[in-house]
């Protein structure tokens, strides 16, 4: 079985080694030996998903106002932009961005070749980010466009310009709207990032791959980076569960109970 | 009960079948990797070709069984071993101890050294104090990965998924040097377009525990009388002149190398 760079000094170490190289169906001592490696996999993995959230996230608001308005000159092309980059695999794009760029002398040549585009983390982040952009943009409009006309009317009877209207008015309530389908954004971006273990990256899945390539071994690399994976989605979604509590309080059915509490105590009086 | 006794007859014939002729005529499914010219690669009609294609005929050949050839990604060649996707790997796959603690090899098929390359003016040369910080590219899972990660450990190491990677990101100069097989560096990558203005740095790069006795053809464990079959062809092949003339198609010297 697959050697331990660090020898157990302990019988209950030695005993450990030995059943996780024997008698386990999953080879944990030698996942426990290079779990270091996998932390700084996660490292790599939030950095790339956060990023290009953070990113997408501010560069979407005015695509989206554009494209909710129907900007003269930039909805067209923004159309294009969002239609393309939805309309093609997240693996195509990064190829595109990593090997296809590459292929172009003047690309290699220019100014942005040596500190960003010959980089794998930089043209990872690149393809993230205008792939999140364009999911964002287009929800976002779609929130925007769906702002319930009172409350735009009121703004408007109240005397605000347009600015002022879409900074307390519509942006604001366009988040809430939107902000229960972001969660999937965040979700399918992580699971997206894997992708960057495809262009030679250390993410937690191209860990994973290393431990199998270098071990020769089916599953331990895989388990262990699901494994990590499935613990990163649940904090998301407790994040966005507490996020959502916080902004969309309002919108809950009440509950009842509080009300009925004093009726009750009133029908023994 | 006619059904039953129907399968009873068909299970005899097919234990008598197995039993008698050792799976002769069965077809026999062969991993190979089609990423790694001129040893296997893929044309643009789907079809495989290379030295390893050609041998791998050959043996089901010599083996009187018909060849299946199965395509798999090299960083999961050895699982789907394992999972019985196919009987035998043959996609130039060193025989070392490391890989001989999940599967069997075969007596070797070819043999030739590992060689780094870099750019022809590079003044890297191939020792770890030279090439601390350099970024080295290899083929994930490799013997090479295995040298670069014991003789080159301060360097960055960077792995792909297949060796034709590796040759596109050194050619675009993300790379500062890679190691790889010195045949398919030469015939796959220095002398076609993209190799130009590259060369093979310092001299072979030779260590048994990670680099092995040459290239054998793989089966899972306890597959005794596969192997003594396989080893059996192999000598044929040699014997016959069928090697002989495999080789000549695609190298200008023999492969081989030294000893049996």
């Amino acid at each position: 079985m697959a050697t331990h760079d660090t020898p157990a000094e302990t019988p209950i170490g030695d005993w450990l080694v030995l059943v996780s190289e024997n008698y386990s169906p999953l080879d944990f001592m030698l996942v426990a030996d290079h779990f270091e490696k996998f932390l700084w996999g996660v490292t790599i993995t939030l950095e790339l998903t956060f990023l290009s959230l953070v990113l997408g996230g501010v560069l979407c608001i005015p695509l989206a106002i554009a494209r909710a308005y129907k900007h003269p000159w930039f909805n067209a092309p923004i159309w294009i932009f969002t239609y393309c980059f939805r309309g093609t695999p997240l693996l195509v794009q990064t190829y595109m961005i990593y090997y296809g760029l590459a292929q172009f002398d003047f690309i290699r040549e220019s100014a942005l070749w040596d500190p960003i585009l010959s980089k794998a983390w930089w043209c990872a982040l690149i393809a993230f980010t205008l792939n999140t952009t364009a999911y964002t943009t287009e929800f976002l409009r779609g929130a925007i466009e769906t702002t319930p006309f009172g409350e735009v009317e009121a703004a408007k009877a109240s005397g605000m310009s347009n600015w002022t209207m879409m900074r307390r008015i519509v942006l604001p309530s366009s988040f809430r709207r939107a902000l229960p389908a972001y969660s999937n954004e965040v979700i399918f971006m992580l699971h997206g990032s894997v992708i960057a273990s495809t262009i030679t990256l250390q993410d937690i899945l191209g860990v994973g791959r290393w431990l199998n390539g270098r071990y020769y071994l089916a599953y331990e690399g895989f388990i262990t980076a699901m494994i990590l994976y499935m613990i990163l989605v649940f904090a998301i979604t407790r994040g966005f569960n507490l996020w959502e509590r916080h902004w969309l309080g309002h919108l809950r059915p009440r509950t009842e109970t509080l009300e009925l509490k004093p009726k009750m105590s009133m029908l023994g009086r | 009960m006619n059904f039953k006794k129907l399968m009873m007859t068909a299970a005899a014939a097919v234990l008598a079948f197995g039993v008698g002729s050792a799976n002769a005529g069965e077809p026999l499914r062969v991993g190979v990797e089609g990423a790694y010219p001129p040893f296997s690669w893929k044309e643009a009609d789907g079809t495989l070709k290379g030295f390893d294609i050609d041998f791998a005929y050959a043996v089901c050949e010599k083996m009187d069984r018909e060849c299946v050839l199965v395509e798999q990604d090299w960083d999961g060649i050895i699982p789907a071993l394992l999972a019985k996707k196919y009987d035998v790997i043959i996609a130039s796959m060193s025989i070392t101890e490391e890989r001989k603690k999940k599967i069997d090899f075969s007596n070797k098929y070819y043999d030739t050294p590992a060689k780094l390359i870099a750019k022809e003016s590079t003044s890297l040369m191939d020792n770890n104090a030279s090439l601390t910080g350099k970024r080295v590219g290899v083929q994930r899972g490799t013997i090479h990965q295995c040298y670069v990660e014991k003789f080159f450990p301060d360097a960055e190491l960077v792995m792909y998924a297949t060796q034709e990677e590796v040759f596109q990101d050194l050619a675009a100069g993300r790379l500062d040097a890679q190691l790889s097989d010195s045949i398919q560096g030469q015939e796959g990558f220095l002398e076609t377009d993209a190799g130009k203005g590259f060369a093979f740095m310092g001299g072979d790069q030779n260590d048994v525990e990670c680099m092995g006795e040459g290239a054998g053809i793989s089966m899972r464990k306890g597959s005794d009388e596969l192997l003594a079959g396989v080893n059996n062809a192999i000598e044929a092949i040699r014997a016959d002149g069928t090697y002989a003339k495999i080789n000549a198609k695609y190298f200008p010297f023999d492969i081989y190398g030294s000893g049996s």
